[in-house]
């Protein structure tokens, strides 16, 4: 068994100070490279908080995080940044891509903050933009793509640095269900070219369709099930 | 392939500090006018006041600041002096004197359009009896018609200064053209241009020493004779350089019995005053300056923070992207720098505009000082900079969760 590329151990996260609200209740589980795991609960159980926890967006509470074996609460700022600018990817529901910049553009900013000069960035962008399949629409602005289209965007700007996990917060929220699926589709593919992704969804029919689901329900993980395995 | 260090490069500064003006080109000219119209202000009463000063040096330096006048000043016991009559010949000994010329203000003596025109209504005119090489001592010229002769000059002929002859409405010269002078008619030879270095003779009607002695009765006795002058004012050209030392031996050798009834000045010191005071500023307008880059640096401030409040998913994301706290400082600061360096140079250009058109028109030499241009530039940055910098600390102290938490 290969060794973890996230390792999270008793993760709590409380908000407020009066009256305290827990989020995150002793969160642990642990994802090998190449998983393609499901995070599933409805809203409120926890699941954003999970993600921003595992994204070092957020510090917890209590518990420890790994990414890569290394243990992020030992990080500061700068060096936060750091590991998320070469390790972490993020796919949001909302894009967020930015509308006066190009496809190409808002792709090799994926990369901005890793430390790459510009050249080296727009070639890689200009493989990643491949990989979702859009290098015809690379010089359109995000205003002329169909929703579809502009989270393959999001996706290649997640991809483009070739990180250790990319996290995908309902990638397909905004997308009706043939777009949806196409993501779908595209998210297992580069999961079969080696990505570790990490979906967080509501959706417990989109997450049976990934080889793992971790369920999660009031700020604790209720199962944590990987096809063909027994529960 | 990545560097250790995670910075950006100049051109990366440049395109994150330029997103804000890229993706909302209006507003962000519309928060940069403000910076632009008080750099505008503040250049343009910089250049205006140099190059009028810059226009006046330019006139002195025509005009020549070797001209020494003498002129007759009071006696000890406070009436009218007068100069010797041999004064004018005892200056043109001197060395280091060129040039050397005089006239005789005729007291109650006075010009007008014609004689039905009340004796009191003298316009502030005068009339002088003048040596025939006036005009070259004086660096001044006729604008039209001739200028008196040793025949003209024993005749009831006269010419006029630029400012008698505009107040007589007299615009042109020809034949049987007359001034009533004292009680009689004179015609008219010609029209002096403006003299700056002299502003009596611009206010006078010039005519022969001759002329006056015999038309005005203006003379002096010497031995039982009857001969003209004596003067009341003598223009002297110094050699340039030795101004200061023919000024000191000037008085004495008008009239060496009572030196100190000879006042000698310097009349380019008039201009030379004058252009110092066009050099120094109009405070108001440099006030008005300041305060219009007031307004403008709260403009941009609040555009700033209107910009922070409405980016935040746009920081979350960079955030995610890797970007440290101190980065999104750095990009909202540059941001508000870039903004105000703008208004900053389209209000340096303006203002030199202003000061080209404004001083081609008034044939200055057009001078925009430095201190104007880079002061302009180097309070627009330090503007942005002050009003960028708390939107930029709030932006950086944005928990990237709150930023990603969109509505």
């Amino acid at each position: 068994m290969s060794a973890s590329v996230l390792e999270l151990d008793g993760v709590t996260k409380v908000y407020g100070e009066d009256p305290l609200v827990p989020a995150l209740r002793g969160v642990s589980f642990a994802v090998r490279p190449g998983e393609l795991v499901a995070i599933v609960g409805p809203s409120g159980s926890g699941k954003s908080t999970l993600l921003h926890v595992i994204g070092t967006l957020e510090r917890p509470s209590s518990g420890v995080v790994r990414i890569g074996g290394v243990d992020a609460a030992q990080l500061d700022d700068r060096e936060l940044s750091k590991l998320r600018a070469r390790n972490i990817g993020f796919v949001f529901q909302q894009f967020f891509l930015a509308e006066h910049a190009t496809v190409r553009d808002n792709v090799a900013d994926g990369l901005l903050y890793a430390g790459v000069r510009a050249a080296e960035r727009y070639r890689r962008a200009d493989e990643a933009i491949e990989q979702v399949g859009l290098s015809e629409r690379a010089h359109f602005k995000p205003a002329k793509l169909s929703g579809g289209e502009r989270q393959r965007v999001a996706i290649a700007r997640a991809l483009v640095g070739r990180p250790a996990i990319v996290l995908a917060d309902e990638p397909t929220g905004n997308l009706d269900s043939t777009n949806g699926a196409a993501i779908m589709d595209l998210i297992r593919e580069l999961n079969a070219a080696g990505a570790t992704i990490i979906m967080i969804t509501h959706d417990t029919g989109l997450a049976v369709q990934l080889p793992r689901q971790i369920r999660v329900l009031d700020g604790e993980i209720i199962s944590d099930r990987t096809k063909g395995q027994k529960p | 392939m990545s560097r250790s260090d995670e910075r950006l490069e100049l051109r990366d500064w440049l395109r994150v500090a330029s997103v804000g003006l890229r993706s909302r080109p209006l507003r962000a000219a519309l928060s940069a006018l403000g910076i632009a119209i008080g750099t505008a202000a503040i250049v343009g009463v910089l250049g205006l006041s140099a190059s009028s000063q810059a226009g006046l040096i330019a006139e002195i330096n025509r005009l020549g600041t070797n001209l020494l006048t003498v002129e007759a000043g009071q006696s000890l016991t406070g009436g009218p002096a007068q100069l010797p009559r041999e004064a004018p010949a005892r200056i043109t000994l001197l060395d280091n004197v060129q040039q050397v010329a005089h006239t005789a203000l005729i007291k109650n003596t006075y010009v007008y359009r014609s004689s039905i025109v009340p004796v009191t209504e003298t316009g502030g005119l005068q009339v002088r009896a003048t040596s025939l090489n006036l005009l070259p001592v004086l660096g001044t010229g006729l604008a039209r018609g001739d200028w008196l002769n040793r025949g003209t000059a024993r005749l009831p002929v006269a010419v006029l200064g630029a400012v008698a002859a505009q107040q007589l409405g007299i615009d042109r010269v020809y034949p049987g053209q007359r001034v009533w002078l004292g009680s009689q008619w004179f015609d008219i030879a010609g029209i002096l241009n403006p003299s700056p270095l002299t502003p009596d003779i611009d206010v006078s009607a010039l005519i022969g020493y001759r002329a006056a002695q015999t038309y005005l009765g203006y003379l002096s006795i010497v031995g039982g004779e009857q001969k003209t002058g004596p003067p009341s004012s003598i223009y002297v050209r110094a050699a340039t350089g030795h101004e200061a030392e023919v000024q000191s031996l000037l008085a004495t050798t008008a009239d060496p019995e009572a030196p100190y009834e000879a006042a000698v000045s310097q009349p380019s010191d008039v201009l030379t005053a004058r252009a110092a005071a066009a050099g120094a500023f109009n405070s108001l307008f440099l006030g008005l300056g300041v305060v219009a880059l007031i307004v403008g640096a709260v403009g941009v401030a609040n555009i700033m923070i209107i910009s922070v409040l409405e980016r935040r998913s746009e920081i979350g994301l960079r955030r995610a992207l890797g970007a440290t706290k101190s980065q999104i400082r750095t990009q909202f600061l540059a941001e508000s720098i870039l903004l105000a360096v703008i208004g900053g140079i389209v209000g340096v250009l303006a203002g030199a505009m202003a000061t080209a058109v404004y001083a081609s028109t008034k044939n200055w030499a057009v001078i925009i000082p430095a201190k104007a241009w880079t002061g302009g530039i180097a309070s627009a940055i330090l503007i942005g900079a002050i009003a960028g910098l708390m939107p930029a600390i709030r932006a950086s102290r944005m928990p990237p969760t709150v930023a990603l938490r969109t509505v």
